[in-house]
Formats: structure tokens, sequence, C-alpha cells
């Protein structure tokens, strides 16, 4: 079995992030990068259906600079190989960008199943794996929570999270599904692991490697802006007794919360 | 890019494995053992279900062969390893090392190959817990006195004797204990801990190193086989080598103990308001955060000197001294420090700093007290032994 898994690689989600100067993004000059947590339940569950089926788990991803860093991670976890797409723009692309580069890195390897995650915390479009799965006209599962692969490894019945419930369906392979948490308990990587990613390669791609035109984006960014800065915080004081009632009287009568 | 927590940029220096080892056990320790270690601590435990998964992460003698199922990570990636399980608990740190230095490394160094491939893979995976006995009540800085006695019968030897503070010692599957024949010469023995006449009472009352089991190692008539003596551990220099190791590592944890307890202290500083401005905007805080700041900056570029000379087979016992004595004293002033920063709440274990700051009492006084080490320079500056 062949499994394809994408990766996108994000600030730390307790970075401390600011608008860059002219408003339309964001300075990511000082921040540390992470595997996107949606992404990783991605590679476990590549990597269990590995372990199960036997087969090669290939990790892909767009980025900038530091995208090596992420990918490394994931070799280390036991991934076997890894693949990025470093162009001018990349990082910058759209996510249909986005989308296009991992269809065409995708027809390069025919896998039986491409996992992602089903969010990238950095900027929540949820767009990718959907539009992924559209370019290379194959089904697709998005917001997995449960996940049980036939043992001929050809279709997986999957378990959806959607509003106020769960979702069974059936996918046949080659199949897109977009992994949500709770599918699987992420795996540490061991310092094992991380010797034995050291031997591993790393392909750089460009975009005309692969056949591509230039990475853009069809989306024009007006403004970022930073949330509201919150208020002061006021310490009620008194006894138990009276620092209940003190506080029913904010929050019903001058925050009217309740 | 430098912070304050890593001044002069040491990080540059290290390589991505080291890097990626170094997260690997912060995000471990940050996971698995931050949650739980002010109750181990208060109620005098150690995490024993972990050890497997610590075996899994691969702490356990990292920087051995992989051919006994170490990861074969350089040394400095080691200390760096010792550095995060320390910032999580100098007890942890123990564990490890114990595991690790003091029980691995002298069966792979003084061991032959039946041994190592014996016992150095389920000691990797945590599968077989180690201690190592060398201290006794009558003689903790001058193990050359040592009372505990080997006479050899044949293809085996009879063991008698105490030992004292012997970390893992009631948990422990194998302890590495050190004993004089009848001709005062020293050997080193894998003992097994079921063996008849072997017990090993846990020393219940301390105040220090609580999440860490510490026992007392009694040995009556307990035979081991001439194939359970380590065949090149040839006298006490053995021993001493063994604690090389362990203390090189203590270098680097200090480290982790002071990095917690000055963050900790910083991030107070500026969150705590007393007469309407943050603590931190004292020059009295300020400046006992500029020492300790520049304190943790020194210790950090020794430690990744040490590493450096360790890794090209260059470092001598007198600089792993000289690390050992000069970071843990600086860990030990760093948590006074912050304790004092923190006021009241520097006391309480709601804070990690009053732990760190009692373990590192046990960490100033294990593997060599400072002033032993004080005599170490000593002789390496004047020629002259002042230990007697
Ligand atoms: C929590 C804990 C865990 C430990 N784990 C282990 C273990 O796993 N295995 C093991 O073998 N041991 C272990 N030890 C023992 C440790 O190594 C000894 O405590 C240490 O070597 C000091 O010995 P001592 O306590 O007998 O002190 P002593 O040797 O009695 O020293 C007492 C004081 O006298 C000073 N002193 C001694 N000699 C001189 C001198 N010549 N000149 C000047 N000052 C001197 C010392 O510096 C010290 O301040 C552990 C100790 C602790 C606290």
């Amino acid at each position: 079995m062949k499994i394809l898994v994408c990766v996108k690689q994000v600030p730390a989600t307790d970075s401390r992030i600011k608008p860059t100067g002219d408003g339309v993004g964001v300075d990511l000059s000082s921040v540390d990068w992470i595997i996107n947590p949606y992404d990783e339940f991605a590679i476990e569950e590549a990597l269990q259906l590995k372990a199960k089926h036997d087969g090669e788990v290939v990790v892909v991803s767009i980025g900038g600079d530091k995208v090596e860093d992420a990918m490394r991670s994931a070799l280390a976890l036991g991934v076997d190989t890894a693949e990025v797409i470093k162009d001018a723009g990349s990082a910058a692309s759209d996510s249909l960008g986005i989308a296009k580069g991992l269809a065409a890195i995708a027809k390069r390897h025919n896998p039986d199943l491409i996992l992602c995650g089903k969010q990238a915390v950095d900027d929540d479009q949820m767009a990718v794996p959907a539009m992924l799965a559209e370019l290379l006209d194959l089904p697709q599962a998005t917001v997995v929570v449960g996940m049980e692969v036939a043992e001929d490894g050809k279709s997986a019945k999957v378990d959806r999270e959607i509003e106020g419930g769960h979702e069974k369906i059936e996918v046949t392979f080659p199949a897109v599904i977009a992994t949500q948490k709770g599918l699987n308990e992420p795996r540490y990587a061991n310092l094992k692991g991380i010797m034995a990613a050291k031997k591993k390669k790393i392909e750089v791609l460009s975009a005309a490697d692969l056949g591509l035109g230039e990475f853009g984006s069809k989306v024009e960014v007006l403004a970022v802006n930073p949330p509201a800065e919150k208020t002061g915080a006021r310490m009620i004081e008194g006894d138990a007794a009276a620092q209940v009632t003190e506080l029913i009287k904010v929050l019903h009568d001058e925050e009217k919360i309740i | 890019m430098s912070s304050i927590y890593d001044y002069f940029n040491t990080e540059t220096f290290f390589t991505e494995e080291e890097r990626m080892a170094r997260d690997a056990v912060r995000d471990f320790v940050g996971a698995k053992i931050l949650p739980n270690i002010e109750a181990h601590f208060e109620n005098r435990t150690f995490p024993h279900e972990l050890t497997p998964e610590l075996g899994a992460l691969g702490v356990f003698g990292s920087n051995l062969p992989e051919k006994y199922g170490c990861a074969a990570m350089s040394n400095t990636a080691y200390g760096l390893i010792m550095q995060e399980l320390e910032r999580g608990d100098s007890g942890l740190r123990s564990f490890v090392s114990v595991q690790g230095a003091l029980v691995m490394y002298p069966i792979f160094a003084y061991g032959n190959e039946d041994q190592r491939q014996r016992w150095l893979p389920g000691l990797a995976q945590g599968s077989l817990v180690g201690a190592f006995g060398l201290t006794e009540p009558d003689f903790g800085s001058n193990p050359a006195g040592m009372k505990t006695h080997a006479v050899q019968n044949g293809d085996s030897w009879t063991l008698n004797g105490a030992k004292m503070w012997i970390t893992n010692g009631s948990v422990a599957d194998i302890a590495l204990v050190w004993a004089k024949d009848d001709e005062g010469k020293i050997h080193g023995f894998i003992v097994d801990t079921k063996s008849p006449g072997f017990s090993a009472p846990e020393m219940k009352r301390k105040m220090s190193l609580r999440a860490s089991v510490t026992s007392e190692l009694v040995l009556q008539d307990v035979v081991v086989p001439e194939t359970d003596r380590l065949p090149e551990a040839k006298g006490l220099k053995a021993a001493l080598g063994c604690l090389t190791q362990a203390r090189y590592g203590i270098a680097w944890g200090a480290v982790g103990a002071a990095l917690a307890c000055f963050e900790t202290a910083v991030e107070y500083s500026k969150t705590r308001i007393q007469f309407d401005r943050p603590i931190g905007g004292f020059q009295l805080v300020q400046a006992k955060l500029a020492e300790m700041h520049t304190e943790i900056a020194k210790a950090q570029l020794l430690a990744l000197r040490l590493g450096q000379l360790k890794d090209r087979g260059e470092v001598t016992f007198g600089q792993v001294s000289m690390a050992k004595r000069n970071n843990v004293a600086m860990a030990l002033d760093v948590a006074r420090s912050a304790r004092e920063i923190l006021g009241a709440n520097g006391i309480s274990t709601e804070y990690p700093i009053m732990r760190h700051m009692t373990n590192l009492e046990s960490v100033k006084t294990y593997e060599g007290t400072h002033d032993i080490h004080t005599l170490i320079l000593g002789q390496e500056i004047t020629g002259i032994p002042a230990f007697t």
C-alpha cells in the first residue's frame, strides 16, 4: 500500500504573531515552525496502516525556506521518503495553487491513499483536501475521526464528524481522506527514529520539475488585523458569599451576560 | 536567533538531530512528566509506568551503539537530553543517568560481548532497570575504603556488605555492585537483585529527590557467577570512569533545572504587581535576574564546549569536574534567587522552584560532592592531592 501524506508547516500554535508593517501579511520572522497538528493525525494513520498492510509512506509539502525541517520531523516518526516543492511564491500560494501542486506530485506516485489534515491551523481555509480530491477526480472523506481499511487494502469505512453527530461512509481507494482530532494518538519522535531520519532523503522539486506554471494566488489579502486587546481583569474581593453576590451582579447588570 | 534563555545562541552549534533529540525529549517531558511531577514529589513516588515509554523514546544509553538497541547519538545530544530531563525533575534525570551512565556504560566499557548482548538491549528498552552500588554507610567521598567484600570460590563469587544511598535500588532488576577481594582489589559485579541474600530496603525520609527511589543494598552471602563479573573493570578506576560519564550528564542537566527556575522567575516578575508595578521593574529584582541570566549563559557555554570536547574524545576528567561543580552550584544559586523572586509562592509546589532547589542539594552532593571536585581541581592546578 502506497500512502501519500500531505503536510503543511505552520507557525507553532503558541507563537505570538503580529501583522507586517504594510498590514496585509503576518510577520513570521521569529516564529517556531511545526507540523500542522491535524496533519499529525494523517501521518500517524499512515504509519499504522503501513504497519498493518505493508507498503510505503511518502510525505509531501509545499512551503517556504524551512519546510525541510517539517519533513525531517515526519521522517523521524517513521515516514519513508519526503518530497517538497519550494519555489518562488510557493509558500504564499492560495489553496487552489497548493492543491494543484499536490495533485501534480500525487500523479507521479499513484498512491492507494492520500491523507491530509482536515485544515491547517494558520489560515484555516479547510479547502485543500476537497480541491485535491476534485482535481484528481477521487472520492473524498473529510473530518474523519474513525477509519477501518478493508483487508484487501482497497477501500475503507470511515467515520466522519458532522454537526450534532457522526456519519459513516465507505470510500473506495484511491481516495483523499482528511483527518480530524480523535482519529488516533500521534506518536512521539524517538531518538532512534531521529538518527534514522538523518539517512533518509528529502527530494526538493520546483514547479517546473512537475510541469506546473508559477505559483501564484487568485486571492488578494486586503488587511490582517490582530484580535482586539483584552481589557484588564477585575478582582472581586470579600468572603465567598460576598464574591458570589458581586459576581452575579456584574454578570447580570454590568456585562449583561446572564 | 538568541533568546534570553539561550543568550549566546548555543543553538547554532547543535546539529539538526541534536536539536530534534532535545525537542523530542522536551515534548515528552512536557506531556508525560510535568503534569504529575509535583504529586510524585509530594508522595515520594517515581512514575514507573513511564519506564517503557522512556525506553521507547530512547533516552537510556542514548550515546551507545545501535547494535545494542541504543540510538548512537553524539555526546552533545546526550547532554541536551539530560538538560531536558532535568528541566522536568532531577529525579527523572537521575533515573536515566544511573541506567545509562552508571549501568549501561560500564557493561559496555568494561563488560565482554556476551554481557553486552545479554543486558544492554533490555536496559535500553526499559524492560530492565539497573542500579549502581558504590557508596557505603561509612565510605562516601572515599570509596576506596569500601568494606563490601567478594570472595572467589571456583566459578563464582560470594558477596557480603552494605551499600547506601543507591538510586533505583529497590526497583532494580540488576545492581552493579563494587566490592573488594581478599587482596584489596576492587571489582564490579552485575548482581541479579532476585538472588538469595540480596535485599534493598527503600530510604524513605528524603526531603530531596523525592520523585526518585533511593535505597540501601544489603548483601548477605550473595552468590554471583564469575560470568557476571565485569572482566575489564580493574580497580576503582573503572568505577570512577562511570562517574565521569554521569558527571558529564549532570553538567548539562543542571542547566535544565536552572532554566526551569529562571523561566518561572522571569514570567512571575513580569506579572506580579506590588506598589502598583510589576516587581520585574524594580532594580533589586532586575539585579537578581541579570545575575541568574549571566550565570546560566556561562554554564551553557561550558556545557557546550564540554560536549564538543567529549565528542572529539579529548575531554579530561578535570574538565568534567569543573563543569559539574560549577553548573550544579550555579543551578542551586539560580533556584534560590528564583525562590526569593516568587516570595511565598516560591516555597509552594504550585511552582517548580522549591522542588528543583531541594533536588539540587542532592545533585550537589552525589557524583562527587562540590568540595571533592574542588580538591580534584586543586590537584589539577598544583599537582598536590589534598584529599587526606
Ligand atoms: C539522593 C542520592 C542518591 C544517590 N545515589 C547514589 C547511587 O546511585 N550510587 C552510589 O553509589 N551513591 C549514590 N549516592 C551517594 C553519593 O554519591 C554520596 O552521598 C557522596 O559521594 C558523598 O558521600 P557521603 O554522603 O558519605 O558524604 P561524606 O563523604 O561523608 O562527606 C561529608 C562532607 O564532608 C566533605 N568531605 C569529605 N571528604 C573530604 C575531604 N577529603 N576534604 C574536604 N571535605 C571532605 C564532603 O565534601 C561533604 O561536604 C547518592 C546520594 C544521594 C543523596
